[in-house]
């Protein structure tokens, strides 16, 4: 990367938190510019907190009553005196009005414009923009449906079963699958009230579902004087209740020519809306490899990091180079993909009991390093991860030669991976990479669901149980010996102690005496 | 030192004795050379023999985990010679506790009480972390008792209803 030039930012106000708002936190620091961070009550010992040069609070845990509260965080740029601020995903990084209240206040959004956003936010305008571009759409209506008589003739049209989207949404959220007529009514109703509850915006839209597509999308990046690149595919067809759960780059159906042919299209879609910075095409894609425009994200993707690996670039430093008004430091041409990357998405969820949320106190994190393994994370042994916000704790992205060496380094450095006192979604990962279809490469979005559907069928290991037993008995002879009052497995959080029913914990004392 | 042990359901007996930073185990009549470092708390460095394990301890909600590898146990220890090590009966029949897995918020009621629900049927749903879930009735029966309205927040373990 060049060295930072004169009309480079000196300060970037970043307005989020968990993992990413520490991986642009770094790229920051990479970049000589000061990380200024916002933080909720709920936050104040969280990572990006402990990093950050200059820290401010801005209110309640409700993301309503901070993360997403345009007015405070504003309010902390100019007091932060910030040339710019970086939105990170989620919160308020598709949100045009914020962009245009950036702009208004002089501090300059690290992201498209609020006119590109606009046009692309909306899921239906966008489709109406494309569709004079030329763009494949799969069949269904390019505005939100008025009543329930309008989706009833708008499915029976296009055919079930059909999907239902919310026209602000992303993320799975409002989105219904409707195999029958008779299931339409309450899919809509529901689909409405969580797009309202979600996005404030109830506007649901209908299109002809395609059963168990792959889900490939197309990073892009435009900067400001006209040049607009794409940088690949991710294949992102690992998702569960439409939340992505494992990447990858490139896809493996994808070769040279299929990828030139979506990364024009992207680059089309792009221009279409004057969209500037890093933003991402999604496509679905179907049995014959016919791809259909999806959406467009117009933010920095949680699953940023695979394409990173592959194509050599660091897209934060991009993103920041753009809006501080840089050209694009090289042409399409340049772009080289080089090697295999698999992200997977480390959630605080409890595979046991069907992937609840499960926040708590982390009483012991041992991450894996080494060779071709990257974390991007947003937690630390003895941080209570809050019941308030996104799951996500960390992303664990394994780079290869291939995609048989990315996943065997992934599948090493998930043995090596501990997260105590919280159940985590490590196994599923452990079990998805030894799959055969997955090591197949026959994916599609319905491959999780099948997955767990099926029993695992995981041997039983008696040397590991007599192991543990004999452990058993060390940790609480050892833990006595050498703390006296009884071992560290002890250490629960406060709220764990109080439900630890008192036979247990008596049983338990006393067995460490 | 004596233990009785619970691994995953199963019970084993265990005497330590321990000589010269060398532990003589007997596992229900087996015995084991064992070389026990604790690297660092809840993490157990173990070689049985030649060969080396790391073993992991950790508390989620109100049980006991050993981790071998990447393999979970659910572990209770127990001291025989105390009184108290003894298993509460009971707990299988009668009402059944209808409790929150995790904090969250109660969003909706699905039952009101009197109603009968069917095993697996929906009495509440709480959302946590963006998510709504679904908390289910174990077995069939009656709802004999709703302890928490819509909007109540909740506490990993608080009791949302009671079906009998």
């Amino acid at each position: 990367m060049a060295h930072a030039r004169k009309a480079m930012f000196k300060r970037i106000l970043i307005a989020n938190r968990g993992e990413i708002a520490v991986r642009v936190l770094r790229a920051c620091h990479e970049m000589g510019i000061a990380a200024v961070v916002v933080y909720s009550d709920v936050d104040r010992a969280a990572l990006h907190v402990r990093k950050a040069d200059e820290a401010y609070p801005i209110g309640a845990a409700a993301a309503s009553e901070s993360y997403l509260n345009i007015r405070k965080i504003l309010d902390v740029a100019e007091r932060s005196v910030a040339d710019a601020i970086h939105p990170g995903y989620g919160f308020l990084s598709e949100n045009a009005k914020f962009a245009q209240a950036c702009a208004d206040a002089g501090v300059k959004f690290i992201g498209p414009t609020a006119a590109a956003m606009e046009a692309m936010g909306s899921k239906t305008r966008a489709r109406q923009a494309m569709e004079k571009a030329g763009v494949p759409f799969v069949p269904g209506t390019s505005r939100g449906v008025e009543s329930f008589e309008e989706a009833e003739q708008v499915a029976a049209k296009v055919g079930y079963p059909v999907m239902l989207k919310a026209a602000a949404g992303g993320g799975g959220k409002g989105m219904r699958l409707v195999h029958a007529p008779e299931e339409l009514k309450s899919a809509l109703e529901a689909a409405r009230s969580e797009a309202e509850r979600s996005f404030g915006d109830s506007e649901v839209y209908i299109e002809k579902a395609i059963v168990n597509p792959r889900h490939i999308e197309m990073q892009v990046l435009a900067d400001e004087h006209g040049n607009t690149v794409y940088l690949g595919e991710r294949e992102c067809s690992l998702q569960r209740r439409h939340q992505k759960v494992l990447e990858e780059a490139p896809s493996p159906i994808v070769d040279a020519d299929m990828r030139r042919r979506m990364g024009e299209v992207a680059v089309r879609v792009a221009q279409a809306a004057n969209y500037t910075n890093a933003g991402t095409v999604e496509f679905l894609v179907d049995h014959e490899k016919n791809f259909y425009f999806l959406e467009m994200n117009t933010r920095l993707q949680v699953e940023h990091p695979v394409t990173e690996l592959i194509a050599g670039l660091d897209l934060v430093h991009l993103q920041i180079r753009i809006a501080a008004g840089e050209k694009l430091p090289f042409k399409q041409n340049d772009v080289r993909i080089r090697g295999h990357a698999i992200e997977c998405r480390i959630y605080a969820e409890d595979p046991d009991n069907n992937y609840f949320p499960s926040p708590g106190k982390i009483t012991l994190l041992q991450e894996p390093a080494g060779p071709g393994i990257r974390i991007d994370s947003g937690i630390y042994e003895g941080w209570t991860v809050p019941v308030d916000y996104d799951p996500l704790l960390a992303k664990l992205i394994g780079y290869g030669t291939d995609r048989e060496q990315a996943i065997a380094r992934l599948t090493r450095a998930l043995n090596e991976y501990f997260v105590g006192g919280i159940e985590t979604n490590i196994a599923l990962f452990r079990r998805i990479l030894r799959d055969s279809d997955f090591r197949d490469a026959m994916l599609d979005t319905g491959f999780l669901e099948r997955l767990l559907k099926r029993p695992e069928d995981k041997p039983a290991d008696s040397r590991a149980a007599v192991v543990g037993a004999i452990a058993a008995g060390l940790f609480a002879a050892l833990g006595s010996a050498e703390q006296g009052t009884g071992n560290s497995a002890g250490s629960g959080s406060p709220a764990a102690e109080k439900l630890s029913s008192n036979w247990k914990s008596a049983s338990r004392h006393e067995a460490l005496r | 030192m004596l233990y009785d042990i619970t691994i995953n359901g199963r019970n084993y007996r265990l005497e330590l004795n321990c000589a010269d930073g060398r532990w003589s185990c007997c596992l229900d009549g087996r015995d084991f050379e064992v070389d026990a470092v604790l690297a660092r708390p809840d993490v157990l460095s173990l070689r049985i023999g030649n060969l080396a394990y790391e073993v992991k301890s950790e508390r989620v909600a109100n049980d006991l985990h050993l981790w071998v590898g990447s393999t979970r146990f659910a572990v209770e220890v127990r001291d025989p010679r105390s009184l108290r090590g003894r298993t509460r009966a009971g707990d299988h029949q009668g009402p059944s506790k209808i409790v929150a897995p995790m904090p969250g918020k109660v969003v909706r009621l699905l039952v009101s009480e009197g109603d009968e629900v069917e095993p697996g049927g929906g009495v509440a749903v709480v959302e946590a972390m963006k998510m709504q879930n679904e908390i289910k009735s174990p077995k069939r029966g009656t709802v004999q008792k709703i302890l928490v309205s819509e909007g109540a927040a909740v506490n990993a373990g608080d009791v949302l209803a009671i079906v009998e």
